[in-house]
């Protein structure tokens, strides 16, 4: 029951919808009656994405179709690389997806930018992501989605991790039609650390649902998660976070949090942490709060001049600055703090 | 410069101020004083705008404008700043970047020309120094981690920074040791000059030993109980607010 697969035959009984536990806030099967036909192709060469030319190298794939490359990266042991990832989707009523695979090797270290780019209506698209990490490899992946409002994309990330390797992740959404950006993490432990973040600002009737679920197999590994989002308008943000800490896992340290700020009062936001633990010495928590700005801060911004949208913007980017500061690569934290800026001016 | 008549002012349904008059002219330091609930705080937040301070009756002016009419950050853009008790944790904004929003806010609303980066930094570099803050410190989020004394140093550096009009002072004696109130008086009294205005709210007299006001005012029962010389506040100190708190 995925959109992939839905997407793949036509067959609209594939999707998943409310009736699956893990999809109830992100119903695609009540959404799509039917499904639009294939993408075309797109042969025109593409405006920069929003990394612009950061990094060594980029692959495209565009409407599903990989230019010039192969379905496939790999960085060699001891390699160093950026690589810009980009999904565009150029093909309005249509279906695609896309799969890739990337291998790190011991050793190697990848920062990839990841954008997924709407420049068409009403397509309907899933990605499939499968990375490698090997011994001492380090990936970063910061993603950012920008599909339009009538897109529907599901993008899902399943990540195996090796001992000592580190995994960090930020994802930037401004949400879409309905959209759903998914990460699962087979996590070994043995050192492996593991930082998954994201952000979401939504307006309008858009949608966003960042779903992650992180399993510790093995004793002493790390797991820090941090999530904010900003919701606006008629817009629905949905949180899932689920990390498992399986029997012998000793020593985990996994922390979840994800706190959200509701604009206007039919804005919904859903959120379902679940740790669920069955390992002894472990240190686990979670927190999540959903609300609106403080108003006592609110206030001291506006007593020393302020105006109320000015105070509010500051605020609102300062709440969520506090995950773009946890991006390693300083092009992209940057990227990201300018997106933020701009999400929020349109949605003020 | 500030003209208070008959205010009177509501607190969650409940009459705090009750007819409160107070007269402070530009060049001024006037101290307000008096025992805890007698609406001192609430002085200050009906006169800055705070939303839950309703103003059921009476009149405030600033210059001859109705105060009361004004939104908060318009009260500022006119020269109106409270420092507060218990200053804000701001997290995630640095404080000069806070500053820097606020003075360029009040800038605009005064249609005068915004501070670019250089001369901002000029003026939080010697703003900083004079109240001996370490200016790396203004790097940081505005009052997150910091210490009672730093963050009244914080509230003294804006309003160095902001040159207000008519300041407000609640209870900035609260949580400093003796050399962070020199520091802190010293910053204020500096800011004396003859078109500015002060209201030094304080329920002891100690401050007043280094901020010396021209007049002090007793407040009780939500209304202006007395008013005198300097002389006053060492009575208060020496008699305390009994006789005030019983006459109501």
């Amino acid at each position: 029951m995925t959109l992939a697969a839905a997407i793949r035959s036509g067959d609209v009984t594939l999707l998943p919808g409310k009736r699956d536990e893990d999809w109830r806030w992100t119903d695609l099967r009540g959404l799509l009656r039917t499904l639009p036909g294939p993408s075309d192709e797109e042969t025109a060469p593409l405006a920069p994405g929003p990394f612009g030319a950061l990094g060594d190298s980029e692959i495209a794939i565009v409407n599903g179709r990989i230019r010039d490359g192969a379905a496939s990266l790999t960085v060699g042991a001891g390699k160093r690389c950026v690589v810009r990832l980009r999904f565009v989707a150029t093909s309005s009523e249509s279906r695609h997806e896309a799969r890739m695979t990337i291998n790190v090797h011991a050793g190697a270290e990848l920062t990839l930018l990841e954008s997924h780019e709407g420049q068409a209506h009403g397509y309907v698209t899933a990605a499939t992501l499968d990375l490698r990490l090997a011994d001492g490899a380090r990936m970063e992946r910061i993603v950012v989605a920008e599909d339009g409002e009538g897109a529907v994309n599901v993008a899902c990330a399943s990540a195996v991790l090796a001992p000592n390797s580190k995994f960090a992740q930020t994802i930037l959404t401004d949400g879409a039609r309905r959209q759903r950006l998914e990460t699962c993490l087979d996590h070994p432990g043995g050192g492996a650390e593991v930082r998954l973040d994201g952000i979401y600002v939504l307006k309008g009737q858009r949608h966003a649902d960042l779903t992650t679920v992180v399993e510790h197999a093995g004793p002493d590994g790390s797991t820090l998660q941090l999530t904010k989002g900003v919701v606006d308008g008629q817009a629905r943000g949905v949180f899932q976070g689920r990390i498992v800490v399986a029997e012998g896992a000793d020593r985990t340290d996994a922390r979840m949090g994800h706190h959200a700020l509701i604009l206007s009062e039919r804005a919904e936001v859903d959120a379902k942490p679940e740790l669920e633990i069955y390992a002894d010495d472990v240190a686990c928590g979670h927190g999540n709060t959903v609300g609106a700005l403080d108003a006592e801060a609110l206030f001291y911004a506006r007593q020393r001049g302020m105006p109320e949208p000015v105070a509010r913007a500051l605020l609102t980017e300062a709440f969520l600055g506090e995950v773009v500061d946890r991006i390693g690569h300083e092009g992209a934290r940057e990227a990201a703090r300018a997106w933020v800026a701009r999400r929020l001016e349109a949605a003020a | 410069m500030l003209r208070i008549q008959n205010l009177h002012a509501d607190v969650g349904g409940k009459e705090i101020l009750k007819g409160l008059d107070l007269v402070l002219p530009a060049g001024e330091v006037h101290a307000i004083m008096g025992p805890n609930g007698a609406g001192k705080s609430t002085l200050s937040y009906v006169l800055t705008g705070r939303d839950g301070y309703e103003v059921t009756a009476g009149s405030a002016s600033l210059d001859g404008e109705d105060l009361l009419a004004l939104a908060p950050d318009e009260r500022a853009a006119r020269g109106v700043f409270l420092s507060f008790q218990y200053p804000l944790e701001i997290p995630g904004v640095p404080a000069l970047t806070f500053i820097r929003t606020a003075l360029n806010a009040q800038r605009r609303a005064r249609g005068e020309p915004e501070a670019n980066a250089p001369e901002f930094l000029k003026l939080a570099r010697a703003a900083a120094g004079s109240l001996k803050i370490d200016f790396e410190m203004l790097k940081r989020a505005l009052n997150v981690g910091f210490s009672g004394g730093e963050k009244k140093r914080m509230e003294i550096l804006q309003m160095a920074m902001l040159k207000p009009r008519l300041l407000i002072l609640d209870e900035t004696d609260s949580g400093l040791d003796i050399d962070a109130l020199k520091i802190v008086a010293d910053g204020v009294n500096a800011l004396r000059s003859p078109d500015r205005a002060m209201l030094v709210i304080t329920h002891y007299q100690r401050l007043l030993d280094y901020i010396k006001p021209d007049r002090v005012h007793v407040l009780a029962h939500g209304r202006i109980a007395a008013s005198g010389g300097p002389e006053l506040a060492l009575e208060l100190e020496r008699e305390g607010y009994d006789k005030y708190a019983r006459a109501a």
